[in-house]
């Protein structure tokens, strides 16, 4: 949310085996390691950083997909196929091919099934086959999340280190006041005061569409642009968020006040010595904040007239298109914990004393 | 009180209690019925004027502060009704995610046995990215304020219980816990007067966030056009309706843009300043 973050808990996993990234990556940045002190430090953690914390876990559990599984729908499936002119025996007819009279844990373990043979079923409204439907709108939003992230760590990194390491100035409120701005202005308003501006006003860039990047690199950029900024402005809010506070920890340590004695350069501490030990929550933050980036995709899509997943899934939601609806949110959901795993095993990498 | 003293509770709190004002004075404001459809004044651009006249052949003046929408409907009137259901969104969305995250939150800390089952649930829940979770929950029901209230609830429980159960954690190993359960207090007795009453302050803060985050996520829904029915005036459906002819009359999502903003961000900065005043070290570190 979009504004959507939460505090996270120890969590079992975290209980079990803590990891000093665990816990660090909603605090903010202070650094807790064993079984004790993470409760404690988690329990303060939820004292200060409230919006930033998605909790990121490992696995989606069963209880998730079941809530979304045919059936349970109120809107019957059978009855969406069969149209507005279709006798009651069409309706039974169609429940009966669809499975949608079994018992919702056999229409479930069917379902699994066939997801595990890559069978995401026919879309009721396109009378194609869903996963087609799927590959053929991923590189709109690909292109749309590539372009936001680099965007949005590229900015948001340096802004938070210079907010920590000017603290109290104005440069620090004006980067604060961003990020609180950033989390409290929807996506579209956002994305319609950036069309007026730049695509209406000025006339500097299309308003809106996509362009495939096999038809030209500038008519892609060109499109993309826009989007790219407006779903950035939360995410740069995020991590800007979490790295300042990450860095403050940081600068505090006696190692940074040896490096500066040592007579090295404020670039050299701030880069070599400070944001490398800082890297844990920041890198956290950026696997967690994907959950708003898919929010936004869906959003933003929408804003621009891109056809891409985020605008198939408001489209298949409003023609209940519940194959179409399953598919994406399970699509969604993997990315979105997929990369969170990433996440977690580059700690190992960040933080040598982390294992696994 | 100290609460005054706070610059950003006072802000925050300031802004916040305007926009309820405006929320339950709308018919005095000067408003007319907001779902009014009138087909001569459609489009009107801000502050353009219409004479009208009334069955008795008078004459007056209509001013149309925020222009019309393509129905003809007046924005300002949509917008001031719309404070309503952004209120009432958030204030409920807060306080049920807040009390079922309490209960199960402080189950899930204390009893043991408990806890694996509960969080596997969550973390399950909290796999699906929030608005993604919140769209799919709407699909499943008929389109409406309880459902989308209910369809923002249920992302946003897992997160409450999260914070709670930490909380929760840690409290149980304070001596004064140690101490009641020495004294004989029964578990029951034990979580309602000594366990519970602790988790409450970082709960309020938590709640202003919850709050802040389902206004943005109401009008998300409505805006794309899956959230509450599009004639009731919401923030988001106002911007929804305007979408079409953005280019040439961008005031339909000004206007509703504006007021979003302002109370989504009022409601943060309320929530950051109690954060600080109920956690001082914090603002200390920060």
């Amino acid at each position: 949310m979009v504004g959507l973050g939460r505090g996270r808990s120890g969590g079992v996993w975290g209980r079990r085996q803590p990891t000093v990234g665990e816990d660090r990556a909603h605090d903010t940045g202070v650094l807790h390691s064993g079984d004790e002190t993470q409760a404690t430090a988690t329990a303060r953690a939820g004292h200060h950083v409230e919006r930033e914390r998605p909790g990121h876990q490992r696995r989606p559990g069963p209880g998730a997909w079941g809530a979304l599984a045919p059936g349970v729908a109120r809107g019957d499936p059978a009855a969406i196929i069969a149209g507005d002119s279709a006798t009651s025996q069409d309706v039974a007819e169609i429940r009966t091919k669809l499975g949608l009279d079994r018992p919702l844990v056999q229409q479930f373990v069917i379902w699994v099934g066939a997801i595990a043979r890559g069978d995401f079923g026919e879309s009721f409204f396109f009378k194609k086959q869903v996963a087609d439907l799927i590959l053929e709108r991923v590189e709109p939003t690909l292109a749309l999340a590539t372009c936001t992230i680099v965007l949005a760590v590229t900015l948001a990194v340096p802004l938070g280190v210079i907010a920590a390491w000017r603290r109290g100035t104005w440069v620090d409120r004006v980067v604060m006041g961003f990020s609180v701005l950033g989390f409290s202005v929807p996506v579209f308003v956002i994305g319609y005061a950036l069309i007026y501006l730049f695509a209406i006003y000025l006339a500097w860039l299309p308003v809106q569409g996509y362009q495939r990047l096999s038809e030209g690199f500038l008519g892609f950029i060109e499109r993309l642009a826009l989007p790219s900024v407006t779903l950035a402005v939360i995410y740069v809010a995020l991590i800007a968020r979490i790295t300042r506070a990450s860095v403050l920890e940081v600068l505090n340590a006696d190692h940074v006040r040896t490096a500066r004695a040592k007579g090295l350069g404020e670039l050299a501490v701030l880069t070599r010595h400070v944001l490398r030990n800082a890297a844990v929550p920041i890198v956290t933050v950026i696997g967690i904040g994907v959950a708003l980036l898919i929010g936004g995709v869906v959003v933003t899509e929408s804003v621009y007239a891109i056809p891409g997943l985020g605008r198939f899934t408001v489209d298949a939601v409003l023609a209940r298109d519940y194959p179409t609806v399953q598919a994406v949110v399970l699509l969604f959901s993997v990315v979105y914990v997929g990369i969170n795993l990433l996440v977690d095993l580059t700690y190992t990498f960040l933080d040598p004393r982390i294992r696994y | 009180m100290s609460a005054l003293r706070n610059r950003s509770v006072l802000i925050g709190g300031a802004i916040l209690a305007v926009v309820v004002a405006i929320a339950l004075l709308a018919p005095l404001l000067g408003t007319v019925d907001p779902a009014q459809i009138d087909p001569v004044a459609r489009n009107k651009t801000p502050g353009a004027e219409r004479t009208v006249r009334s069955a008795d052949g008078s004459k007056a003046t209509v001013t149309y502060w925020m222009g019309t929408d393509s129905l003809g409907r007046d924005v300002y009137s949509r917008v001031i009704y719309g404070a309503r259901v952004s209120l009432i969104v958030g204030l409920t969305v807060a306080a049920i995610s807040a009390a079922i995250g309490l209960v199960i939150g402080v189950l899930a800390g204390y009893l043991r046995w408990l806890d694996n089952v509960i969080m596997r649930v969550m973390d399950g829940l909290m796999a699906i990215p929030a608005i993604l979770l919140a769209i799919g929950l709407v699909s499943l029901s008929k389109a409406g304020l309880r459902t989308v209230i209910v369809a923002i609830i249920i992302p946003e429980v897992p997160r409450v219980v999260r914070l709670v159960r930490a909380l929760v954690l840690s409290i149980r190993e304070e001596p004064y816990v140690e101490a009641a359960v020495a004294l004989g207090a029964r578990t029951p007795l034990l979580l309602l007067r000594h366990v519970l009453p602790n988790t409450l302050a970082p709960l309020i803060v938590q709640a202003t966030f919850v709050c802040a985050s389902a206004i943005l996520v109401e009008a998300i829904l409505s805006f794309l056009g899956v959230g509450i029915p599009p004639e009731t005036p919401t923030w988001g459906n106002i911007m929804a309706e305007g979408r079409a002819l953005f280019r040439v009359f961008p005031h339909n999502i000004l206007f509703p843009g504006v007021f979003l903003a302002l109370t989504v961000l009022a409601v943060n900065i309320l929530g950051d300043g109690l954060r600080d005043m109920l956690d001082p070290r914090v603002k200390h570190q920060l």
